[in-house]
């Protein structure tokens, strides 16, 4: 549906040229719901203009439904643009014009008459639980309810993408939930390919399919959200995973942990459970079977949109011989199992 | 006071009210395109002409530079030119236009750069074009503050217009001059500021209203 290819922004300052954007290359599939997360800084905003050239990038080309859109005429790209909604952060709704005229605004820019827009509308005001507030004035509402209004105006023009520029950041936790829950019911029902941009990570968690860390302008990792959450590759997914999934060991606790093993220390092991896996009673039968005794120092469970993940830090008490057939065992249930480090004594 | 000169006094507030109206009109006319025109052509990504608006925004700047009663002796040619006479009320309206035109532009560009950076955006990312943004997005979100613009503009107009009269362009600064100066006579002075003071208050009053109205924030 989009695909970015070899996409650079420079912006020429007076010593040398800073890149915003550097080697960007990624395809985004159709009916996706794809995350660019990154730190603030990292050009994800760039990013996401550059898709409908908000943003014209000073190398590469940009692909949407098999149409190159970087060497298209304005007139062109702007019906281009119709077919790739936006929404902001900031909702960047007119504050002098009401709801039903905010989300008709798009279908006026593309000469619809009067019926035709009201036929378009009343749908998508449904859709989005606006048909009683369509005559109030932006002000009037909330913030979650000005999005909705922002998300109407996106769709309005019946577009195939949907661009959502850190969407939820302005919003609280509770509203955060049901926007994205609105975002994935719209990606469900009309199939619309969603990519977001956020520093999020709830965000990503709940409702992605893929997703893509940049850092500095370059995209370190793609890959689908089970995958970056239970087996990022690169240093800095790493980081950013563990810091959201919440398995690093408080620091009081990490600053024991060495990675020398010596005599009569205890190993500290992370037990990462996917799926299935999660809901066997594997732990039970290392403890029991194997004769391994565990201490839990931290668990945790997550849902990785559809998926659940358990995250489990603990502690081997006593005899670490059989240590090693415990762990085959459960890598061999397919679970993921790494030595953090070990300490002298028990660190509780 | 004799009914000759209670005539004259209702005849000047009549003329200061056409040289007011007539040339915040023309002001309005010319200065909002100018006003939206210095605002957009410095915007990269709605109307970028950097030199047209370097030029644009020196010759409002210079225009603003001269004090109004040189500028209203200054253009003395081109009043005879346009409007046959350089004496007054109808001549007195192009150097007060002159003056209003870069004034009030300059407001209206201030108006569109106080709107939130976003909307430029998001009416682009629509798909909407640039002449389809300027009415549909600019003009209609910057409208309370333009109902402000052209209240501070006939205000100072008003003022403006009593300097024209002082060289012939009648209204009630001339009044107050001849009279009230010249002959000494402070009732007529007294009158005829009462009068700015009501014309000043009501116009306030009616911008506010109106601003007030049209603002759904």
């Amino acid at each position: 549906m989009i695909e970015l290819i070899n996409i650079a922004k420079i912006y020429n300052s007076l010593v040398t040229p800073v890149y915003a954007l550097r080697d960007i290359n990624l395809t985004i599939r159709p009916g996706e719901i794809f995350g660019i997360v990154g730190q603030s800084g990292a050009g994800k905003s760039t990013l996401v203009r550059c898709i409908n050239l908000l943003e014209r990038p000073s190398l590469g080309q940009v692909w949407i439904a098999g149409q190159e859109i970087t060497s298209m005429k304005t007139a062109d790209l702007r019906l281009i643009r119709r077919q790739i909604g936006m929404i902001f952060q900031q909702f960047n709704l007119l504050a002098a014009k009401t709801v039903y005229e905010n989300i008709a605004l798009p279908l006026k820019f593309a000469h619809y008459s009067p019926s035709k827009i009201q036929t378009t509308l009343a749908p998508l005001l449904k859709l989005t639980g606006l048909t009683d507030k369509q005559h109030a004035y932006p002000a009037q509402l909330s913030g979650g309810q000005k999005q909705r209004v922002a998300i109407a105006r996106a769709l309005a023009s019946q577009p195939k993408v949907l661009l959502c520029d850190e969407a939820t950041s302005a919003l609280d936790p509770q509203t955060t939930q049901t926007i994205l829950q609105l975002l994935k019911d719209i990606n469900q029902r009309l199939g619309i390919t969603v990519v977001l941009i956020t520093h999020q990570v709830d965000v990503v968690k709940s409702i992605c399919d893929r997703v893509a860390l940049l850092d500095q302008g370059s995209i370190l990792e793609v890959a689908d959200v089970v995958s970056f959450f239970t087996a990022p590759k690169a240093d800095l997914t790493k980081k950013f995973v563990s810091l959201s999934l919440k398995h690093e060991l408080p620091l009081l606790l990490q600053k024991r942990l060495s990675t020398q093993k010596k005599q009569n220390s205890h190993a500290v092991l992370r037990i990462i459970f996917k799926g299935q896996a999660a809901t066997e009673p594997l732990i039970a039968h290392v403890m029991h079977e194997m004769g391994i005794h565990l201490n839990i120092l931290q668990a945790n469970i997550e849902c990785l949109k559809e998926t659940i993940l358990g995250i489990m830090v603990v502690e081997v008490i006593g005899d670490q011989t059989p240590l090693p057939q415990g762990i085959d065992y459960l890598t061999d249930k397919g679970l993921q199992v790494e030595i953090m480090g070990y300490v002298d004594e028990s660190i509780v | 006071m004799s009914t000759n000169l209670l005539f004259e006094l209702f005849l000047s507030t009549g003329e200061t009210l056409y040289m007011v109206f007539a040339s915040g009109l023309l002001a309005m006319l010319l200065g909002l395109p100018l006003g939206v025109l210095l605002f957009s052509t410095r915007q990269t990504n709605l109307l970028p002409m950097p030199l047209l608006n370097k030029s644009l925004s020196l010759m409002v700047n210079m225009a603003r530079s001269i004090p109004f009663i040189i500028l209203m002796l200054a253009i003395i040619p081109i009043t005879r030119l346009l409007v046959g006479t350089s004496i007054g009320t109808s001549a007195a309206i192009v150097p007060l236009s002159l003056a209003a035109i870069p004034f009030f532009a300059r407001m209206i560009e201030n108006n569109l750069n106080q709107l939130p950076s976003g909307l430029i955006e998001t009416g682009l990312a629509m798909g909407g074009s640039t002449w389809q943004l300027i009415p549909a997005i600019l003009l209609t979100e910057a409208l309370p503050g333009m109902v402000g613009t052209l209240t501070t503009t006939l205000i100072t107009l008003i003022g403006y217009s009593a300097m024209a009269g002082a060289v012939g362009g009648g209204g009630l600064g001339d009044l107050a001059i001849r009279y009230g100066y010249q002959r000494f006579d402070a009732s007529i002075m007294i009158l005829t500021i009462m009068i700015l003071i009501v014309l000043v208050q009501g116009i306030q009053h009616l911008g506010d209203y109106w601003a007030k109205r049209l603002n759904h924030h």
